[in-house]
C-alpha cells in the first residue's frame, strides 16, 4: 500500500529541480513515501463523525447574514450558514441561483462582451419599451420602442411583430408605425379590461435570451472575461457556441446533476461548500467536505442530509428512529419485519455495548478447547 | 469491577421488529386483568387489577408472584385484557385502509390478475435489489395507488365499493359504517403471498393482528406509582389510561351480556376505541387529548418515546453517569497542559476503585483507616461478593480487619489519576479530553489557559465537567486516545489547535522583540520560573537577549524557517536582514532572528508548533507549549503590562489627516447625491439607480474607513501597550484600534446602510430623504471621543442585530450539526482502507482520495517542498 497517488507524484515531478542527481531524487521519493505511509489513515477511524464535527463546529462561528457586498462588481450571494444548510439539505432551488459562464477564445478577451451578455440575458418586452399606451377611443395599444436597446440585442421590429402576433393569437391586428407598433383589437367592442390584461401580458413576453437568466454581469477575472449571471439555465447556456462549456458552471446542484451527471453534482457540492467556508475565513480540510458530498450522491441521486434523504437510507431501524420521527420508523419496521443487526453506532450505545468503530472494531478470534 | 461478574459477556446480536399476535400476547402474559381497581382496603394490589403483583412489583418488601424476585430484581411481566369488541390500532389505520382498498371485499385477493401480480413481484424485488429498502417501499406505494381505482375483482368478479376513512379511525364503505369486526374478517381472508406484495412480512405480521382483540398490558415496573408526602398514591399516566380502558371494557361486556340496545353498545365501543387510541397516542389531531383531572394532557406511549425528552433520545442515545463532577473553571498557567486542578472537596467525593492484592494491602488499608473525611482516604469498600459498604468511623475497624485480596477499595482521587474533562457544547472531539488530576485547594477546576481553545472556554463563569473512568480498560483508553497531547493536531485542518494566546503571545512578542539586554540572572530567573532547568544553552555572558531565553526552551536540533505576523510579504525576502525582524530562523535550536507572535505561537496558525510535533512527538510539544506559555506570562509579570486611554491618542497631524479623509469622502458622496438628484446617474448593469448610488456610497465609505485605518497604523505609537497587543496578534485588530482612536465607521444593517424606518428618514432628527452618510448610519466619531446621540442609536441598532444573529444561528447550526452527525456517525475506514457505511456500502475507495489522515498531515498535505530542501541540504 505504499503506492503514492497520482497527485503527489505529479507534485513531485513538478517540484524536484531538474539538476537533481538520481540518488537525491530517490532520497526525496523515499522520504515522501515514508511520510505518506505515516500519514495514512488507520482502519477503524471514525472518519464520518470527524467530518461531521469538522463542518458542524465551525458552523457556530459563521455569520447568518445572508448578503454581502464584495465591492460594486459582485452580485448578491447567499453566504454563510444559510448557504451551507441549503446545500446540505439539497434544496431543489437555491435561494440565489448563479452561473459562471466562461467564454471561448476571442470572446473571453472581451470581444462583443456586452452583446453576448445581452444575448444570454432573459429580456422581457417591458425592458425594450419606451412607452406603452392604451388608446381608449380606438381600443388599441400603442407601443414605442427604445431602438438603441433593440439594436444591442439584435431584434428588429419585424421580428417583434411576429412574436407579438404569436402571443396574442388573432385577437389583434398589428401594424408597424414609424415610432413603434400599433395593436388594434379586431373585436370592435372589446372591453377595456381585456385590453389592459393584454398590455400586461405583452410586457412579460420574453423577447430574447435564455429563460431563467435574470441578470448578467461580465467580470474580468485573471485576464479573462467571465459572465456571472443570477438565475441559471445550464443546459440552454451550454448550447451557445461562444460558451466554453468545459468550465461553465451553475451553483444549482440539482441542475448540474441533471445536465452533467452525478460526479459533477458531487464536485459542485464540494466547491460550493468549500467556497462558503473559505469565504468565512475558516479552515476546514477538503476531505471532510468530500465525504459529505460522497454520502449525498452515493445513491446516484442528490439526497440531502435530512430525515427523508441520506438518513432514511440507513439500514438500521434504531439509528433512523434515534434521529427523528421514531414512532414511524418503528412501526414500519414492525410491519416489514425488519431486523437490526446492530452494525453501527447508536444502536450499540442504546444497548450499552461497545460500538464497532475505532478501538471497538477489532475482535479477538481464538480456538476454544473443551 | 465486581468479582462475581462473568468473564464472558453476552452480546445482543440483533433486534427483530414485528407485531405480536393475539396468541403471543396471551402466551407471554403473566396475568389476565379483569378489574379496574388497583388496591384493596389494606393498600395491597388487587388480584387481576392493574397493579397485580404478577406483573412485577414496585413496593419494597413485596415479591413478584411470577418470578419470585423483589423490587429492582424483577423487571416486570406483561398482562393482557380480552377486549369485548375488537378495536383498530390507531397507528395502523392508513395501512388497514390500503389493504381494504387493494383487496377484494369478497374473496380477499389482490385486485390484479395473476400475471400482473407476478410482474409486480418481479418489479419490487428488482427495485429492492437495485436501490434498497426505501425504493421497495416506494414501488409498493405506487401499486397501492393504482389498485385503488379498480372496482371489479378479476378473480371472483365481485363489485368493489368505495372505502373511506373518517379520521381518526372510523371506516365507511359507501357511507355504511364498517365495524372493526367486519374489517377483521376481511383482513383474515388476505393470503400470506398477497400480504407480501402489500409490503408486509407474513412471518412477522398478519393483517388481522392490526385489529386488536386482546390488549397487552405493560408491566407495573414500566408505570410505577409515586407515594406523595401526604401518603397518597399517585398513579402513572399509563395506569390511569389503562384503568379507563379496563373500566369501559367491563361495561361493554356487561352491556353485551345484558343484551343492551345496539346504540348503547356502539357508543361504548367508540369510547373503548377512543381510550385505546389515546393509550397509544394522545396527540391525534382529530381527537381531544385525554386529560388529568387537573387538565394537563396525559403522557401516553407515543409521547414517552418520541422527541428530545423521549425515551430514545433522552435515555437510550444519551445516558447519565456517576463519578462525575461539575464546577466553575479558573485559569492556572502553572499547571501543565494535560493537568486539571481538582478541588479538594471534589477529590474526596469522587473515587477510584482499587483492587486489594497481597502487595498493596497495607497501602490501601491506610486509605480505609483515614476514612472518608480525611484527605487521601476511601469512601467505600466492595466485598468480593459485590456488596458495597460505606466506610464510617464505626465500621472502619471491622473493615480494616476483614480486608483481604479480592476486596476493592474506592479511594479518593489523587494526583496523577486519570480524568476526562469536558465543556459543553461538545462540538468536536477536543471538547472531551483526558487530563491528569492535580488536587488543589479552593473550589474551582483549574486548567492551563492554553487548552481553552479546544474547549472554547473562557473564565467568565464557565463550568466544566469531570469524569473519572472506573476500569483499567477505560483508563488506558482515555490515556492513550484522548489525552491532551494526542489531540494537539486538529483533525479539522491538520494544524496545532493548542497554542499560546493573549498574554502569553504578548509576552513572547516583547521578549523576542525588545528585551535584548537581560542580565544572565534575569534570564535564569525567567527560565526557572517557567520550569526549564537546563540553562546550558544560555550564552555565558553578562547580558543575554530575549531570543536566547526562548532558544533555551527549544530542542537542540530543531530547525525552522517562518514569517512573523508583521511580515510585509516582500517580493524578494530579505531574510536575516528583514527590517521588521519578521524572518524567523531557528537553527539548531537557536532562535537567530525573528519575532515570535501569533502567527507562529497561536492556535491553528503557522507550522512552528506542527513541526515541533512532527519531529519530537506530542509529549515534548505539549511541554514546550507549556513552557512558552509560562514564559510569556513571566515576562509580563517581570516587565509589567497595562494599557491606558492615551494609547488611543493620535498626534494632531494624524487626526487632521483623518478629518481630511472623512471630509473628502463626504464631499465625493455629496457630489454623487447631487448627480443622483439631478437624474444623471447611470445605473450599473443589472442594478437600479438607487442601488447603484448605495453601492457607490458604500464603496467610498469603506475606502475612507480603510484609509483611516492605515493612518492610525502609521501614526500610532508602536510601543504603546494597546498596539503591542494588536501587532503581536494577542488581542484586537487594527479596525478596533481605528474605531477607538479615529472613526467608528459605517454601521451596516443586513448588508445595507441603515434604512429609512420612519417616513423617509432614519431618525426624526434628520430631514426627509437625507442620503448623507451621517443620516444613514455613518459614525464619524471615535469611541474615545464619544458618540453623538444619533450615532449611539445607530450603534445600538447594529448591536441588537448582531445579538439577534447569534441567537438565531446557534439553534440552526446545532440542528445542521445533529443531522450531519446522525447521517455520518457510522461511516468508518475498513481494514481494506475503503470508507464504508455500517451496511458495508462503499462511500469512498480511499479516504479523501489519497488516504491521508488530516490529523497526521500538515494542513492536509505532505510538505514536499520541505523534504526537497532538506534533501538538498544534506
Amino acid at each position: 500500500m505504499t503506492e503514492l497517488n497520482l497527485k503527489i507524484k505529479k507534485e513531485l515531478e513538478r517540484l524536484i529541480p531538474s539538476n537533481f542527481s538520481k540518488a537525491k531524487t530517490k532520497a526525496v521519493y523515499d522520504r515522501v513515501e515514508k511520510e505518506f505511509e505515516e500519514m495514512k489513515i488507520e482502519p477503524g477511524e471514525s472518519v464520518g463523525l470527524v467530518s461531521a464535527e469538522s463542518i458542524g463546529e465551525p458552523g457556530t462561528q459563521m455569520t447568518l447574514n445572508t448578503f454581502h457586498f464584495a465591492g460594486v462588481a459582485e452580485m448578491n450571494v447567499t453566504v454563510g450558514l444559510p448557504r451551507i444548510i441549503e446545500i446540505l439539505d439539497a434544496r431543489k432551488v437555491p435561494s440565489t441561483p448563479m452561473m459562471e459562464i466562461y467564454l471561448k477564445k476571442p470572446y473571453s478577451e472581451g470581444k462583443d462582451i456586452k452583446k453576448i451578455a445581452m444575448q444570454l440575458k432573459e429580456t422581457k418586452l417591458d425592458e425594450l419599451i419606451e412607452e406603452i399606451i392604451i388608446n381608449i377611443i380606438d381600443l388599441s395599444i400603442n407601443i414605442s420602442f427604445n431602438t438603441e436597446k433593440m439594436e444591442l440585442i439584435g431584434i428588429t421590429q419585424a421580428k417583434m411583430i411576429k412574436m407579438l402576433e404569436k402571443s396574442c393569437k388573432t385577437a389583434f391586428s398589428i401594424e408597424k408605425r414609424d415610432d413603434g407598433i400599433l395593436m388594434k383589437s379586431k373585436n370592435k367592442d372589446e372591453s377595456l379590461n381585456i385590453l389592459y390584461k393584454t398590455k400586461e401580458k405583452i410586457k412579460g413576453l420574453v423577447v430574447c435570451g435564455v429563460p431563467g437568466i435574470e441578470q448578467v454581469l461580465p467580470v474580468k477575472r485573471n485576464d479573462e472575461f467571465v459572465i456571472m449571471t443570477s438565475g441559471t439555465n445550464l443546459k440552454k447556456v451550454m448550447d451557445f457556441e461562444f460558451v466554453d462549456n468545459t468550465r461553465t458552471i451553475s451553483n444549482d446542484i440539482h441542475e448540474v446533476h441533471a445536465v452533467l451527471g452525478t460526479e459533477a453534482a458531487r464536485q459542485t457540492i464540494i466547491n460550493e461548500v468549500f467556497k462558503v467556508i473559505e469565504n468565512q475565513g475558516l479552515n476546514v480540510d477538503i476531505r471532510h467536505i468530500m465525504l459529505v458530498a460522497d454520502l449525498m450522491v452515493i445513491s446516484g441521486e442528490v439526497k440531502g442530509v435530512t430525515r427523508s434523504g441520506v438518513i432514511s437510507n440507513k439500514a438500521s431501524v434504531l439509528a433512523r428512529a434515534s434521529f427523528e420521527t421514531p414512532i414511524k420508523h418503528i412501526i414500519d419496521a414492525a410491519l416489514t419485519g425488519e431486523t437490526d443487526v446492530l452494525a453501527s453506532v447508536v444502536e450499540n450505545v442504546m444497548l450499552n455495548q461497545p460500538v464497532p468503530v475505532g478501538t471497538g472494531l477489532p475482535g479477538l478470534v481464538t480456538k476454544f478447547k473443551f | 469491577m465486581e468479582d462475581n461478574e462473568p468473564s464472558v459477556f453476552k452480546k445482543v446480536d440483533k433486534i427483530s421488529f414485528g407485531v405480536f399476535s393475539p396468541k403471543m400476547i396471551k402466551k407471554m402474559s403473566a396475568a389476565k386483568i379483569v378489574t379496574p381497581e388497583l388496591y384493596d382496603k389494606e393498600g395491597y394490589p388487587v388480584d387481576g387489577g392493574l397493579m397485580d403483583t404478577r406483573l412485577g412489583v414496585i413496593d419494597p418488601g413485596l415479591k413478584c408472584r411470577t418470578c419470585g424476585c423483589k423490587l429492582k430484581e424483577c423487571f416486570g411481566h406483561f398482562g393482557y385484557i380480552d377486549l369485548a369488541r375488537p378495536v383498530i390500532h390507531i397507528k395502523y389505520v392508513t395501512l388497514v385502509l390500503n389493504m381494504l382498498k387493494c383487496t377484494c371485499r369478497e374473496c380477499g385477493k389482490i385486485l390484479y390478475s395473476g400475471s400482473r401480480v407476478r410482474d409486480f413481484i418481479d418489479n419490487i424485488n428488482k427495485a429492492e435489489e437495485e436501490s434498497g429498502h426505501s425504493s421497495k417501499k416506494a414501488s409498493v406505494k405506487s401499486m397501492v395507488t393504482s389498485l385503488k381505482t379498480i372496482n371489479k375483482c378479476p378473480h371472483c368478479k365481485a363489485k368493489q365499493h368505495k372505502i373511506t376513512v373518517d379520521k381518526p379511525s372510523t371506516f365507511y364503505e359507501n357511507d355504511k359504517r364498517l365495524t372493526p369486526i367486519e374489517i377483521r374478517i376481511r383482513l383474515e381472508k388476505i393470503s400470506d403471498d398477497d400480504c407480501e406484495i402489500l409490503g408486509l412480512n407474513p412471518k412477522s405480521v398478519r393483517p388481522e393482528w392490526l385489529i386488536l382483540t386482546i390488549l397487552s398490558i405493560p408491566p407495573v415496573t414500566m408505570r410505577p406509582s409515586i407515594t406523595l408526602e401526604s401518603g397518597e398514591r399517585s398513579e402513572d399516566d399509563l395506569t390511569h389510561k389503562l384503568g379507563d380502558i379496563v373500566r369501559i371494557n367491563q361495561r361493554l361486556f356487561e352491556n353485551i351480556n345484558a343484551g343492551a340496545p345496539e346504540i348503547i353498545i356502539e357508543d361504548l365501543w367508540d369510547l373503548l376505541q377512543y381510550h385505546i387510541t389515546t393509550f397509544f397516542d394522545n396527540n391525534i389531531a382529530q381527537l381531544p387529548p385525554a386529560r388529568h383531572r387537573s387538565g394537563q394532557p396525559l403522557k401516553t406511549i407515543t409521547e414517552r418515546i418520541k422527541s428530545k425528552e423521549g425515551r430514545i433520545r433522552h435515555n437510550l442515545a444519551g445516558k447519565r453517569t456517576n463519578f462525575s463532577a461539575r464546577t466553575v473553571i479558573s485559569p492556572d498557567p502553572l499547571l501543565d497542559l494535560n493537568e486539571v486542578g481538582v478541588p479538594n472537596e471534589i477529590a474526596q467525593k469522587l473515587t477510584v476503585p482499587e483492587r486489594v492484592t497481597e502487595w498493596n494491602m497495607e497501602y490501601l488499608k491506610e486509605f480505609v483507616d483515614r476514612g472518608p473525611k480525611k484527605y487521601p482516604g476511601a469512601n467505600y469498600i466492595i466485598r468480593p461478593d459485590g456488596k458495597k459498604k460505606k466506610i464510617t468511623d464505626d465500621t472502619k475497624e471491622t473493615f480494616l480487619e476483614e480486608i483481604e485480596p479480592g476486596y476493592v477499595i474506592e479511594r479518593h482521587l489523587m494526583d496523577g489519576d486519570i480524568a476526562i474533562f469536558n465543556r459543553q457544547p461538545s462540538l468536536h472531539r477536543m471538547s472531551m479530553m483526558c487530563h491528569k488530576v492535580r488536587v488543589l485547594p479552593y473550589r474551582t477546576f483549574r486548567l492551563n489557559p492554553a487548552v481553552c481553545a479546544p474547549y472554547n472556554a473562557d473564565f467568565d463563569g464557565d463550568e466544566m465537567n469531570l469524569h473519572i473512568p472506573q476500569t483499567e480498560e477505560a483508563r488506558a483508553e482515555a490515556e492513550l486516545l484522548i489525552q491532551v497531547q494526542t489531540q494537539l493536531i486538529s483533525p479539522r485542518y491538520g494544524l496545532s489547535i493548542i497554542g499560546c494566546n493573549q498574554d502569553a503571545i504578548t509576552g513572547n512578542f516583547l521578549l523576542t522583540r525588545e528585551m535584548d539586554s537581560l542580565t544572565y540572572n534575569e534570564a535564569v530567573d525567567l527560565l526557572s520560573a517557567v520550569g526549564e532547568d537546563s540553562f546550558s544553552k544560555l550564552p555565558k555572558k553578562d547580558i543575554v537577549s530575549g531570543k536566547d531565553v526562548v532558544s533555551c526552551i527549544l530542542p537542540n536540533d530543531f530547525n525552522f524557517v517562518g514569517h512573523s505576523k508583521s511580515c510585509r510579504k516582500c517580493v524578494e525576502c530579505e531574510r536575516e536582514k528583514c527590517q521588521t525582524d519578521s524572518y524567523i530562523l531557528i537553527k539548531s535550536g537557536n532562535l537567530k532572528t525573528g519575532v515570535l507572535d501569533k502567527s507562529n505561537l497561536g492556535e491553528g496558525s503557522g507550522l512552528l508548533l506542527r513541526d515541533l510535533h512532527k519531529k519530537y512527538g506530542a509529549d515534548m510539544t505539549v511541554s514546550i507549549i507549556g513552557k512558552l506559555f509560562r514564559l510569556g506570562i513571566m515576562v509580563l509579570l517581570k516587565r509589567g503590562f497595562s494599557c491606558l486611554i492615551s494609547d488611543m491618542d493620535l498626534p494632531s497631524e494624524g487626526a487632521e489627516k483623518i478629518q481630511g479623509i472623512l471630509q473628502e469622502a463626504e464631499k465625493k458622496i455629496e457630489a454623487l447625491i447631487k448627480v443622483f438628484h439631478d437624474g444623471e446617474m447611470e445605473a450599473l448593469p443589472g442594478r437600479s439607480i438607487v442601488e447603484t448610488l448605495e453601492l457607490r456610497i458604500l464603496e467610498l465609505l469603506n475606502k475612507a474607513r480603510n484609509d483611516t485605518g492605515e493612518v492610525v497604523l502609521e501614526y500610532s505609537d508602536m510601543s504603546s501597550p494597546t498596539s503591542i497587543m494588536v501587532h503581536s496578534g494577542a488581542r484586537g485588530n487594527i479596525i478596533n484600534l481605528a474605531q477607538m482612536s479615529a472613526v467608528v465607521g459605517q454601521q451596516a444593517l443586513r448588508g445595507k446602510r441603515i434604512d429609512f424606518g420612519f417616513k423617509g428618514r432614519t431618525l426624526s432628527c434628520f430631514k426627509k430623504g437625507d442620503l448623507r452618510p451621517s443620516a444613514r448610519g455613518f459614525i464619524s466619531s471615535s469611541f474615545k471621543s464619544g458618540l453623538k446621540p444619533h450615532e449611539f442609536f445607530f450603534a445600538a441598532m447594529t448591536g441588537r442585530d448582531s445579538l439577534m444573529d447569534t441567537a438565531l444561528r446557534t439553534p440552526k447550526s446545532g440542528y445542521l450539526y445533529r443531522r450531519l452527525a446522525n447521517a455520518m456517525q457510522d461511516v468508518k475506514v475498513e481494514y481494506d482502507y475503503t470508507v464504508r457505511e455500517a451496511n458495508t456500502k462503499i462511500v469512498q475507495f480511499s479516504y479523501g482520495e489519497d488516504g491521508i489522515d488530516v490529523s497526521k498531515s500538515e494542513n492536509g498535505f505532505i510538505n514536499i517542498k520541505k523534504i526537497i530542501e532538506e534533501v538538498t541540504e544534506s
